[in-house]
This record gives structure tokens, C-alpha cells and sequence, in this order.
């Protein structure tokens, strides 16, 4: 591994694609039911808010689909390109799983993003809101065969080994592997989080340039509350998903909590920094028995240590430790901001209700009551989702190593035999692309803020006209 | 050339040839035209930029969906030969990428960005999109020669890069005879009547390249009998870019009438030359290499997908009608409303 061969950089370029790819479905999963909420919301009462707010993140809706489009297409030729050995180890099983993402997924959301994109004047209102609801549904689909096979490659059950190629024995145990429902609940949930803080900052961000329209109002709190609700449930569903680690993959759980001896009341690190070679944590900060208590419920329980996951020849068959003891660090801490930011804002928003109950009446939270040291702290938390999601793949990912299917397949088995060179030539370019392409992402998002706050994007037209109001308002090919 | 049905292991791998087989094509004529459009992008007004992008927008995410299908069906029905094939064309796979993903951003970037911005995204726009279509000549022309990497078939792979480009963009003009109207329409005319010489010498060189560069396929051709059964599939092309030539001359028609017959008639030339490069390589999936039966997955395996593909394909079918049907006219530019 000290030198860049292929199978170094090969890794290096899946996980570079695969890291930029999953920021936009972590967006899309979630913002395509929100949009459905926004829609759904306007046709029960006709407030002209809901549609500006649904207009409002439609588009960056459709940019960050198509930027998941064409970085999804990238991964599926990298199969080819990079890891054939994969699909012909596991393609009896990894086949079917990803086919039916291509029939049940991508069509659906393919053909009626374009409805829900252009169609509103085109198509009756039911069948919008049926299209944004078929294009939600497509990508939560989607997510759904992505984390089935994903989990079955840490969780692998249901099938046999003939010739070294699996083939499938069982699909129902398949699809629903041991770790199955715990990492698709985890990942909705971060799904849900990244969209409710990146609403919460971008109004957030329209608000402290002065946009006061009742549509920020709407968006800020739907934004709020979306993280002050889910969080709890997030930090919850992953202890859970933990236990179901400890239990399959204990080797991940090990270098999660940088634990080197098998040990009764395993002590919770909060800090240290792992050092492969000595085999201990320097500088540790330890809180005693806290690891073990979470994770057995018992102050005394047994933890395994990375020790035992050592082959007889010095072989290591745990993961690296430092990128999964930091990774998993950073997931824990950003939630916790996001807990402690969101509930703030809640509270906040609560106390200054009542400056408002005379006047606008069954407003329960006030947008003023935030002050702007908060609101100028809810801005740059608009990305802590992809901070979260990403530090928590790195962990599960990173975790799973030297495997690439547990048990069944090593990441070295699958990798092709294409020149180190040539892989660092497409690797470079995908890095400078994708960085590019990330500026502009958010350059856009803050572009289109702007131009929202300062009543350029058409909204000023709004309140003229009852019912119908702000459908022609729309800049032209915008 | 049919299979026996009576024995999974010989119809699966033959069904999944076909249905591979027909998304390549369709994804090629759907996705042909939207990079055509693309590429004749440079040539058109700011003003019918923005039509042009409109007679494309609520498409472009489905057409390139069936690329997705397609390589995914030989990922997942053929493993042997996707890992054979990819890793060959490893290179012009990179390069098609990194035109799919600029132009797929940049039709988003450009309606979004700030007004100094969108010249570059419409340059980016088009260089993509001229890339993807290079990149897939380029493959077409290595697939052709075997996937043998030399410099004579690197030099045959260049010359089917350039005519796939101009026949994208030829079946991109017709596209846009169909969808729009005045100056942009008689543009698109002249554009449609320029570019048929690479759908000319594009099929004439596949056609021409083919038999050489194998006896198998030389055989398969030229014998008899099979060459009076096959006479009606060049004969045939050949009556239909006549027709193309002459339409092409007297468009458009008074009352614009028949303005989707060109669109018509290109993809039925497109879907002749396919069909008769399809019956050069069947049964082979990696040419004189592998066949389907070689590269197959386990007929357990393929039968699960084979069951669901039949639920849903015709599904597919019915709402990417619906969506045609809805955005049916001449093209707008693209609100959000």
C-alpha cells in the first residue's frame, strides 16, 4: 500500500466518485418528498407561499439531479472499468439487485422529473402533483436496491459459493440481510437531515440578507423543524445500527472505538490518535466503561479488540484504524451540532411567539425571535449533512476493508489490470472536474438565494393576483 | 437464429441479447438526437439557443437512462464480457464520461447561472456533447475491429468517431425540423441536409469494414443464399437516404405539414444499419471472442430480472409516451411553471 499501484489508486478514484456522487442523492431522496409536501401543501390551501417555495427549490432540485446523473453513470461504467472482478465474483447476486434499480428507479424518476420540471402549465394539477410524487418515490426506490446490495456486501447471506462465483440461494434473505433495515433507515434519516439543515441555511442565509416574504418564513421553520425532529431519531437509529454492527462486522466496531484488547467495561475514547504500528492509542481521553455500556448495555460488557483480527502470520484482517476512528468522529460531532443547533432555533423561535400571537394569528414559532449570531451559524450548517453522510460512509466503508464482500471476496480480488499510470491520468481529471463542479454547485445555490432575496426571481409579482398568482413569473428558460 | 425455448440457459441469454441489443438502439436514437442538438449548438442564435435546449430539456434525463439500462443489462446479464470490454476501452469510456457529465451540469448550470457565466456553460454544453459522441464512435469503431488496439484500427476507430458525430447531429437537425419553426426550421434544414454525408459514409464504412475484418462475418454476408435475403437491408437504406435527400430539399412544406417525417425516416435508417451490424456480431457480445451463451450470468439470476423486466418495461414504454405526448409541439423555452 506505500506505493501507488492500481489497486491503491483504483480505490482512491471509486471512493472519490462515489463521495462526490452520494452528496446529490442525499439531497434528491429527501428534497423530492419535501417538494411533495410544498406541493401538496399549495393545492390544499391555495397560499401562493408554498408554490413560491416549491419553485424556489425545484431548481436546484433539477441541478442536483442531474449532477447525480451523470456521476451515477460514471459509477456504473467503473464497474467495468476498474472492478470487474466484482460483478463476476457476485454478479448472480449484485445483477438482479442493481437491474431492478435501473427498471423500478430510474425510469420513474427519468421520465416524470421532466413533468415536474416543466409541466406545471402543461399537465392538470393532480398529475404535477403525481409526477413530484412518482419522482420522490423513484429516488427513495432507488436508494432502496442501492442500500440492499450495499448491505449485503457487509451482511452477505443467502446464496452459495460454486467454482468461486456466488449464486443466489435465497432472495428474500437477499434483500433483507441482517444489516438492511438499519443502514436504509439511517441513510433516510441523513437524507432528510442534509435537506432540512441545507433549507434551514439557505433561508436562513435569504433572511439575513433581508428577504422577510411569508415563503422564507415557511421554508426556514419546515427547515428547523425537519432537523430538530429527525435528529433525535437519527442519533437513536444509529445505535441501533451499531449494535447490529458489533454484531457482524466486530472488527469495524474495534476500529470505531480505537479498542486494541478483547476487554470487560471497555472504556469510550474521545480522544486519541491511533497508532497502528505500537498497537495503542496515544494522547487518549477516555471516559471508563461508556463504550462497553453502549454498546452491551452492561458497564461491564465484552468488547472484542482489533487484536484478535489478526492472522497467526501478522496478516491484519481489521480495517485501518485511523480513518475509521476519525470518520466515525466526525459523524458523532456534527450530529450533536446539528442537535444542539436545531433545538436552539426551536427554542429560540418559540420564545418570541408570543410578539407575534396577536398578529398573525396560530403562529406558534417566530423566525424573528432567532438572533443573528444563530442565524449567521445555521448558513454554513446548510452542508453539515453531507459532512455527516460522508464521514458515516467513510466508517462503514473504510470499515469493511480488507473486504470487499464480508468474508466471501477481498477489495484486492476485484480490481482490474489496467495501467497504474492511466489510472492516475483519469483519476486527476475526475478530481479536477469534480471540484469545479462542486464550486459551481454551491456558487449557484448561493447565486439563486440572492437573487430570491432581492425579489429578482419574479415573486415580486406574487401578491397581485390571487389564486392563480406567480405561475407566469417565472424568468424565461430559467 | 432462434433459440430453444424450451431450455432457460439458451433463451435467456438470447432474450437478454435482444433487450440489450434494442436499448443500445434506442438509447441511440433518443440520445443521438439530444447530442446532436448539442453539437450543432455553436451554429445556432443565443435566442435559439434557448429553443433549442427547450426541445430537449424534458427528454434528455430519460434518453440517457436507456445507456444506463443497457450497460447495466450487460453488467449484469453478461459479466464476462462488461469487465472484457470496459477494460479495453477504458480511455474513450473516461472520455465519454467526462462529456456526459459536463454537458449533463451544463444544461442545468446555463438557465441558472449569472449572465457572464452562461456563455461558459453553452461552450461547455457543446463540448460535451461532441465528446460523448466522439468517445461512442471511437468505440464503435474499436468494438468493429475486435477490440484490437493498433494504429490502423485506432485510425478506423477516428474516422467512425467523426461520422457518429455528424450523424448525431444529422438525426439531432431532424429532431429539430420537428420541433421548431421559422429561421431555427430552415436552419435546421440545411443543417439536415449537411450533415447526411456522415450517416452516408458512416454506414457505408461499417458496412464496407465489417466483412473484411473478419471471415466469420465476410461468410455470414456474402454466401448464398443469405445474400438474396439480405439484399433488402442495403437496398432498403439506400431508398431511404434517397428519400431523406430529397425531403430534405423541399423542406418545409407549406403549412409545415409532415415536419416529424424526417425525424421518422432517420430513425428507421438508423434502426436498418443496427439491425445489420446486430446480424454481424450475433452471437458473439465480444466480437470472434465471446459469445452471449459464453458470458452469460446464471439462468436463475437472469430469470429474476427477466420477470421484472417484463412487468416493467412496458410500463416504461406507456409514460415515456405520456411524457412525448405532453411535450408534443413545437418547442418553448423551458419555464419552471
Amino acid at each position: 500500500m506505500e506505493t501507488l499501484d492500481t489497486l491503491l489508486l483504483s480505490r482512491i478514484q471509486f471512493a472519490a466518485n462515489i463521495s462526490f456522487h452520494i452528496l446529490f442523492p442525499t439531497i434528491t431522496i429527501a428534497l423530492g418528498w419535501v417538494l411533495f409536501f410544498f406541493r401538496v401543501r399549495f393545492a390544499q390551501t391555495g397560499d401562493e407561499k408554498w408554490m413560491a417555495s416549491y419553485r424556489f427549490w425545484v431548481k436546484i432540485f433539477a441541478l442536483s439531479f442531474a449532477m447525480g446523473v451523470v456521476s451515477g453513470i460514471t459509477m456504473s461504467f467503473q464497474f467495468g472499468t476498474n472492478w470487474p472482478g466484482f460483478m463476476e465474483t457476485v454478479g448472480n447476486i449484485a445483477g438482479p439487485l442493481l437491474a431492478y434499480e435501473v427498471l423500478t428507479a430510474f425510469f420513474l424518476e427519468a421520465v416524470f422529473i421532466g413533468i415536474m420540471l416543466f409541466g406545471f402549465s402543461r399537465v392538470p394539477g393532480w398529475l404535477h402533483m403525481l409526477a413530484t410524487g412518482l419522482v420522490a418515490f423513484g429516488t427513495t426506490m432507488s436508494a432502496f436496491w442501492i442500500i440492499v446490495l450495499n448491505s449485503w456486501m457487509h451482511t452477505p447471506q443467502g446464496f452459495e459459493m460454486i467454482d468461486g462465483q456466488a449464486f443466489a440461494t435465497d432472495w428474500w434473505a437477499i434483500i433483507f440481510n441482517p444489516s438492511m433495515p438499519y443502514r436504509f433507515a439511517h441513510m433516510m434519516l441523513a437524507s432528510f437531515l442534509t435537506v432540512g439543515f441545507l433549507i434551514a441555511g439557505v433561508s436562513a442565509f435569504r433572511w439575513i440578507l433581508g428577504d422577510r416574504s411569508r415563503e422564507v418564513r415557511a421554508m426556514l421553520k419546515t427547515g428547523v423543524a425537519i432537523g430538530a425532529l429527525l435528529i433525535p431519531v437519527q442519533i437513536f437509529m444509529g445505535d441501533l445500527h451499531g449494535l447490529n454492527t458489533k454484531e457482524y462486522q466486530p472488527a469495524k466496531v474495534a476500529a470505531m472505538e480505537g479498542l486494541w484488547e478483547t476487554q470487560n467495561g471497555a472504556p469510550l475514547v474521545l480522544f486519541g490518535i491511533p497508532d497502528e504500528e505500537a498497537r495503542t492509542n496515544r494522547m487518549a481521553v477516555e471516559i471508563p466503561g461508556l463504550a462497553s455500556f453502549i454498546l452491551t448495555h452492561e458497564w461491564d460488557g465484552e468488547l472484542k479488540g482489533l487484536n484478535e483480527f489478526v492472522a497467526e502470520d501478522g496478516t491484519l484482517l481489521h480495517p485501518p484504524v485511523a480513518p475509521v476512528f476519525w470518520s466515525f468522529r466526525v459523524m458523532v460531532g456534527t450530529g450533536m451540532a446539528m442537535l444542539l443547533l436545531s433545538w436552539t432555533a426551536v427554542w429560540f423561535m418559540w420564545r418570541r411567539r408570543a410578539l407575534h400571537q396577536g398578529r398573525i394569528a396560530g403562529h406558534w414559532f417566530a423566525v424573528e425571535g432567532l438572533p443573528k449570531p444563530l442565524l449567521w451559524a445555521l448558513v454554513p450548517m446548510a452542508f453539515s449533512g453531507w459532512v455527516a453522510t460522508l464521514a458515516g460512509w467513510y466508517t462503514t466503508e473504510i470499515g469493511r476493508q480488507p473486504w470487499l464482500v464480508q468474508g466471501v471476496m477481498t477489495t484486492e480480488m476485484a480490481v482490474a489490470d489496467v495501467p497504474a499510470p492511466m489510472v492516475m491520468g483519469t483519476l486527476v481529471t475526475y478530481l479536477a472536474i469534480y471540484a469545479a463542479l462542486l464550486v459551481a454547485y454551491i456558487g449557484v445555490i448561493a447565486y439563486l438565494a440572492r437573487k430570491a432575496a432581492k425579489g429578482e426571481d419574479g415573486r415580486a409579482n406574487d401578491m397581485n393576483h390571487s389564486g392563480k398568482a406567480g405561475v407566469m413569473a417565472l424568468n424565461p428558460a430559467e | 437464429m432462434l433459440p430453444d425455448f424450451a431450455n432457460p440457459a439458451d433463451w435467456l441469454p438470447w432474450a437478454f441479447a435482444s433487450l440489450m441489443g434494442l436499448s443500445i438502439l434506442i438509447y441511440v436514437v433518443l440520445d443521438g438526437f439530444d447530442l446532436g442538438v448539442g453539437i450543432l449548438f455553436p451554429l445556432a442564435t443565443p435566442a435559439e439557443q434557448d429553443k433549442m435546449i427547450g426541445s430537449i430539456g424534458p427528454f434528455w434525463d430519460a434518453n440517457e437512462t436507456w445507456l444506463v439500462l443497457a450497460v447495466g443489462l450487460l453488467l449484469v446479464a453478461f459479466p464476462a464480457a462488461h469487465g472484457m470490454i470496459l477494460t479495453a476501452l477504458y480511455l474513450p469510456v473516461f472520455v465519454m464520461l467526462v462529456g456526459l457529465i459536463l454537458r449533463g451540469v451544463a444544461f442545468e448550470f446555463r438557465a441558472k447561472a449569472r449572465d457572464h457565466h452562461k456563455r461558459l456553460w453553452n461552450r461547455l454544453f457543446f463540448v460535451g456533447s461532441l465528446m460523448t459522441a466522439l468517445a461512442q464512435g471511437f468505440m464503435l469503431g474499436l468494438y468493429i475491429m475486435g477490440l484490437e488496439q493498433t494504429l490502423a484500427t485506432y485510425a478506423f476507430a477516428t474516422l467512425t468517431a467523426v461520422f457518429l458525430a455528424v450523424g448525431y447531429s444529422f438525426i439531432g437537425s431532424t429532431w429539430l425540423i420537428h420541433k421548431t419553426e421559422g429561421v431555427l426550421q430552415a436552419k435546421s434544414v440545411r443543417w439536415g441536409r449537411e450533415s447526411l454525408w456522415g450517416v452516408i459514409l458512416g454506414i457505408g464504412a461499417v458496412s464496407l469494414a465489417t466483412p473484411l475484418v473478419s471471415t466469420r462475418i465476410f461468410d455470414k454476408w456474402l454466401s448464398f443464399p443469405e445474400v438474396i435475403y439480405l439484399a433488402p437491408l442495403p437496398i432498403l437504406s439506400g431508398l431511404l437516404i434517397l428519400w431523406l435527400w430529397r425531403m430534405l430539399r423541399a423542406m418545409p412544406y407549406a403549412g409545415d405539414a409532415r415536419s416529424w417525417l424526417p425525424f421518422a425516416v432517420a430513425t428507421a435508417l438508423f434502426a436498418l444499419a443496427y439491425v445489420g451490424m446486430a446480424y454481424s456480431f450475433y452471437p458473439y457480445v465480444v466480437p470472434d471472442r465471446l459469445t452471449i451463451y459464453e458470458a452469460a450470468s446464471a439462468p436463475e439470476s437472469l430469470f429474476i430480472i427477466f420477470v421484472g423486466a417484463c412487468i416493467v418495461v412496458p410500463v416504461i414504454a406507456g409514460y415515456s409516451v405520456l411524457a412525448y405526448t405532453i411535450f408534443r409541439g413545437k418547442a418553448t423555452e423551458l419555464r419552471y411553471d
